[in-house]
């Protein structure tokens, strides 16, 4: 009887088991099949409309240059990412320590934060070509314009996170008198973390978009320069190139700070 | 004997157990609002006390009075002799929130742990239970669930976690406000059999504020009945039935002529 029993229990185990691995597969096969059908369109439309190949490339000629111009786009690729993680460290660093001084101080806050709402409304293309006469043509200004961008969604959402502690966690923490420094390291800055990482995600696309935005405005090396060195070249499949690689760079950030979150965010 | 007595006597005399709390004339007000006027009692150490009334009587104002959440408009509030700044400082009273206010990010354990890290770094002598975190998150019926995450927890389990962490430091008063009021009934009877058998384990005083008769009668020595506007206390009500209790109980004459009684007192208030 048991093993009677048993045999459609197991099957339907098996049909459940497998229905789990087809939406599996599903998910991804969907939005890739869809990407590829789109390039499969460009590519058949460029050729068959004779597109010339500096107004529009096909997929197959970018994906020649990327193979033979590699070393040519890694030599800019290094220094945007360079940039764009400094830029990203320098940004979010002052965002977090700003954040602390407007949760524990509300003068400093109400006497910063317009101040930092207008700079944000600044176009950072506006503001990218006074940070470069500041800083020259070097490093400094692309970190800055880096760390800039991704300032303000960084300090926007780590004050929210640090007043996203419960009235009651902090009656808890008033009940077993701790001090306002265990009330921060216990308690505020553990809550904040879920905010502070949805930040960090949005910063680390962005910070690139920030170094291009430096490099486009005075550089000789970096993805920015590529971009604009081969666009007035008319080296159309290269630009492609060079802007599949940005986005690229974005992806990797993003993807790294998604794994660190869910390394540490577990709740 | 009676175990509390609206103070018209002066404080009880030497020889005589020092009570948990003394609430002599206390007030509390919020603005221009009175929350509570003028109460005074006297909380025997090593009771069980519930406290009942209609919303708005102040009895988890109460609590927070007790507690130095919140200062005395006017009046005085003694635990164990001391003000109630003093027996913060001095980890004499613990506080078990509706909400278990747990740390998200903290396992099970080290929630229960949480209290003995605070005023650590301070240099802070902190009293500590007898009994390990571990042996507390036992005591609560969670072993086993020691490393487990709060969200992974149901809510009676988490409101245990919580009774654990509050016990961490031996308080000689427990507070705790409508602690069992957001769990389903089979829970909540259950967690109700377990606090009245740590209760007896740990001989510590237990403040409990309730909303349901039921509760109020099936844990309680002493029901406290507050009245509203302004809260104030209306009636001390003696709860004559035999311990260890059982959920039977519940089903006996006495049982419900104190129900009824209060019922109706709560009518009145």
């Amino acid at each position: 009887m048991a093993v009677i029993d048993d045999i459609p229990a197991q099957s339907a185990q098996d049909t459940e088991r497998a229905e789990a691995t087809r939406r599996k597969i599903n998910a991804v096969a969907v939005p890739l099949g869809t990407a590829a059908a789109l390039l499969a369109c460009w590519q058949i439309g460029v050729r068959v409309f004779g597109v010339p190949n500096y107004i529009a490339p096909a997929p197959s000629d970018v994906a020649v240059t990327l193979v033979q111009e590699f070393p040519l786009l890694m030599q800019n690729f290094w220094p945007t990412l360079y940039e764009s993680l400094l830029g990203f460290a320098v940004g979010n660093l002052a965002a977090v320590l700003i954040a602390v001084a407007f949760v524990h101080n509300r003068v400093v806050e109400r006497a910063f934060f317009p101040i930092a709402v207008f700079v944000n409304t600044i176009p950072i293309l506006a503001i990218a070509p006074i940070l470069v006469l500041i800083f020259g043509a070097g490093l400094t200004a692309k970190v800055v314009i880096a760390a800039l961008i991704c300032f303000f969604p960084t300090l926007v959402n780590m004050v929210r996170g640090l007043q996203s502690v419960s009235p009651q966690a902090l009656e808890l923490a008033r009940i077993l008198s701790a001090s306002k420094a265990e009330v921060f390291w216990k308690i505020r800055l553990p809550s904040s973390l879920p905010y502070l990482f949805s930040a960090l995600k949005i910063a680390a696309t962005t910070c690139v978009i920030g170094a291009i935005v430096g490099e486009w405005v005075g550089a000789d090396r970096g993805l920015g320069a590529l971009i604009i060195d081969a666009t007035f070249n008319f080296r159309s499949a290269l630009l492609y190139a060079t802007v599949f690689l940005s986005s690229g760079l974005s992806v990797l950030m993003f993807a790294t700070v998604s794994i660190v979150e869910r390394l540490v965010v577990r709740w | 004997m009676t175990l509390v007595q609206p103070l018209t006597t002066p404080a009880p005399e030497a020889g005589h157990a020092p009570a948990a709390a003394i609430l002599r004339n206390a007030s509390v007000r919020f603005g221009t609002f009175t929350a509570i006027q003028d109460l005074s009692l006297e909380i025997e150490a090593g009771a069980f006390y519930t406290i009942l009334g209609p919303s708005g009587c102040g009895k988890s104002t109460m609590l927070r009075l007790v507690s130095d959440l919140i200062p005395a408009a006017s009046g005085e509030v003694e635990i164990f002799g001391k003000s109630t700044e003093e027996a913060r400082l001095a980890r004499e009273f613990a506080f078990v929130f509706q909400d278990a206010t747990l740390l998200p990010w903290r396992s099970a354990l080290q929630n229960v742990e949480l209290p003995l890290e605070i005023g650590r770094k301070r240099g802070i002598e902190i009293k500590t239970s007898d009994r390990s975190p571990r042996e507390l998150l036992e005591l609560v019926g969670l072993k086993g669930r020691e490393d487990a995450l709060p969200h992974e927890l149901s809510g009676g389990m988490r409101q245990r976690v919580a009774i654990a962490r509050a016990l961490v430091c031996q308080p000689r008063l427990l507070l705790m406000d409508e602690p069992f009021g957001a769990l389903d009934e089979m829970t909540r009877d259950h967690l109700n059999l377990q606090l009245l058998q740590i209760w007896e384990e740990t001989g510590t005083t237990i403040l409990f504020v309730t909303h349901s008769i039921p509760e109020a009668v099936f844990l309680g020595q002493k029901v406290l009945m507050l009245q509203a506007h302004p809260g104030r206390l209306r009636e001390v009500v003696e709860i004559d039935l035999p311990f260890p209790r059982a959920i039977k109980q519940r089903e006996t004459p006495e049982f419900m002529r104190y129900a009824a009684y209060l019922r109706e007192l709560l009518e009145t208030c």
